[in-house]
């Protein structure tokens, strides 16, 4: 038994889920949806033309509650030891990905691969089936999460 | 890495196109074999085994009289389950083929508490699902072992559910228990989803868990609104799910995340 206690506690840890609701998340308010057009593989217009910031984008790549992108990637993040090893590494992302490319990935990247397992952060609420009722109405991330984490990426180089 | 990956993605899609029913995988594997080292060792001991608790619980209600019951399982299927066949038990869900009409064990069970007087036991009963992992402990070792002649359309309804994306993160089960056993979504083994260990013991929320209850969780995490409990599209989960697992030697009560 204490064996037990310990093991779920270190499981626990490790994968603390890849959809642990925010809980103060579902609370904020439905925001309205920005429209985005696809041109060449690219989303080349900022989301709600807003402007993103590297340093909070960090923060919602390994935030279990938000972008959770560690689940599946690795990224160079000095306090996260564990990375999912689903997708690709992320490593230097923006040397091979320019902007617009990064923010349709990050959107809806099943406009490339339509079997990606990878989740569609920016999608419209209605094109999602069976959401929980504290999420209806909502996208993955915000707009302004969006172009945050998409700030974050550019600039691993 | 990735190369490899994309050309199983690409062969499992064909075989999903061509086959229709892509559930007999040609070498299921059990959860077992992606679980941690440590957890494997509490499975097997019967004594650390945490899902053993439940076990002893079930055997006590089989030999007892349950609230508002006239008989116990016991007068009829004989002392601690000694007339049950395990290899019939290893047969569940069975379905009737002229109504198409699923019977998991659950069910079962619940229609023979009704039998004994009791009022028909709610999915989620703690202790029917105690007596439902005391019986599918009987049936340790035997292989699952569904019957699949004549189960075309009901195996086609749970593998559209299967291959169905939910939730805000909208994925399909089929995206991380087909696509991807073996990687690691963070800290933690994907394995293909099996039911041979059910109900089994997970140390993340310290409860015995049935394959229904499992379904619910998984859609959870998906921030989905789950199927109810008892549900139509939970039978039909769990048959296709153990037809998948069909010649997995069962384990319950197996201990997993
Ligand atoms: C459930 C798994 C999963 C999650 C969560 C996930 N991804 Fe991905 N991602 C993938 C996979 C798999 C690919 C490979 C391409 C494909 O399958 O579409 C990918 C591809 C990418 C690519 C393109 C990489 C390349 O080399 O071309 C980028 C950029 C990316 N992801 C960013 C993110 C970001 C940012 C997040 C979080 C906000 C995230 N991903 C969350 C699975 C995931
Ligand atoms: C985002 C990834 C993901 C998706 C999508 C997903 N699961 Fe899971 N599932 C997991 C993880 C992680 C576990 C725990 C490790 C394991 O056993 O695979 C798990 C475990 C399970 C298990 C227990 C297997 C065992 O041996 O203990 C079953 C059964 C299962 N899932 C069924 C489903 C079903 C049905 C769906 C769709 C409704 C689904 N899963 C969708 C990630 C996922």
């Amino acid at each position: 038994m204490h064996l037990a206690r310990t093991c779920s506690l270190v499981v626990a840890l490790f994968f603390s889920g890849l959809a642990v609701a925010g809980s103060g998340e579902a609370q904020v308010p439905v925001e309205d949806y920005c429209e985005w057009q696809v041109t060449d593989y690219e989303i080349k217009e900022p989301l709600c033309s807003l402007k993103g910031d590297s340093k909070r984008g960090r923060d919602i790549v390994s935030d279990s509650g938000r972008g959770n992108c560690i689940a599946c990637h690795t990224l160079p993040l000095k306090h996260i030891s564990v990375y999912g090893t689903i997708g690709p590494s992320l490593v230097d992302i923006g040397k091979r990905l320019n902007e617009g490319q990064l923010r349709l990935r990050v959107a809806d990247t099943r406009q490339i691969n339509p079997m990606s397992i990878m989740p569609g952060f920016y999608r419209h609420p209605s094109l999602i089936n069976r959401p929980d009722r504290r999420y209806i109405g909502r996208t993955f991330l915000t707009a302004q999460q969006v172009e945050d984490v998409v700030a974050y990426l550019k600039a691993l180089k | 890495m990735k190369a490899m990956y994309s050309t199983r993605l690409f062969l499992l899609t064909l075989g999903l196109v061509v086959a229709g029913n892509n559930v007999l995988l040609a070498e299921p594997k059990s959860g077992y074999e992606y679980i941690k080292d440590e957890t494997r060792a509490l499975q097997d001991d019967d004594f650390d085994n945490p899902g053993m608790l439940t076990v002893d619980r079930g055997l006590e209600l089989f030999n007892s009289l349950l609230p508002g019951a006239s008989k116990r399982c016991a007068n009829c299927h004989q002392q601690d389950g000694e007339g049950l066949d395990s290899k019939s038990i290893a047969r569940y869900p069975v379905v009737e083929r002229s109504t198409q009409t699923i019977t998991t064990l659950q069910d079962r069970i619940i229609a023979c508490t009704e039998r004994t007087g009791v009022k028909a036991l709610a999915p989620d009963d703690k202790n029917l699902v105690a007596l439902q992992t005391y019986v599918r402990h009987l049936a340790r070792g035997e292989r699952v072992a569904v019957d699949t002649e004549g189960l075309d359309a009901l195996l086609a309804r749970g593998e559209k559910l299967y291959t169905t994306r939910y939730g805000l993160i909208d994925m399909a089960c089929q995206h991380c228990h087909v696509f991807y056993p073996g990687t690691m979504i963070r800290g933690q083994h994907i394995s293909e989803g099996m039911t041979n260990g059910f109900p089994a013991y997970r140390l993340d929320i310290g409860e015995i868990t049935t394959v229904q209850q499992r379904v619910q969780q998984c859609l959870n995490l998906m921030r989905a609104e789950p199927f109810a409990s008892g549900s139509e599209e939970l039978r039909l989960f769990e048959l296709y799910m153990t037809v998948r697992s069909n010649g997995l030697a069962i384990e319950t009560p197996a201990v997993r995340y």
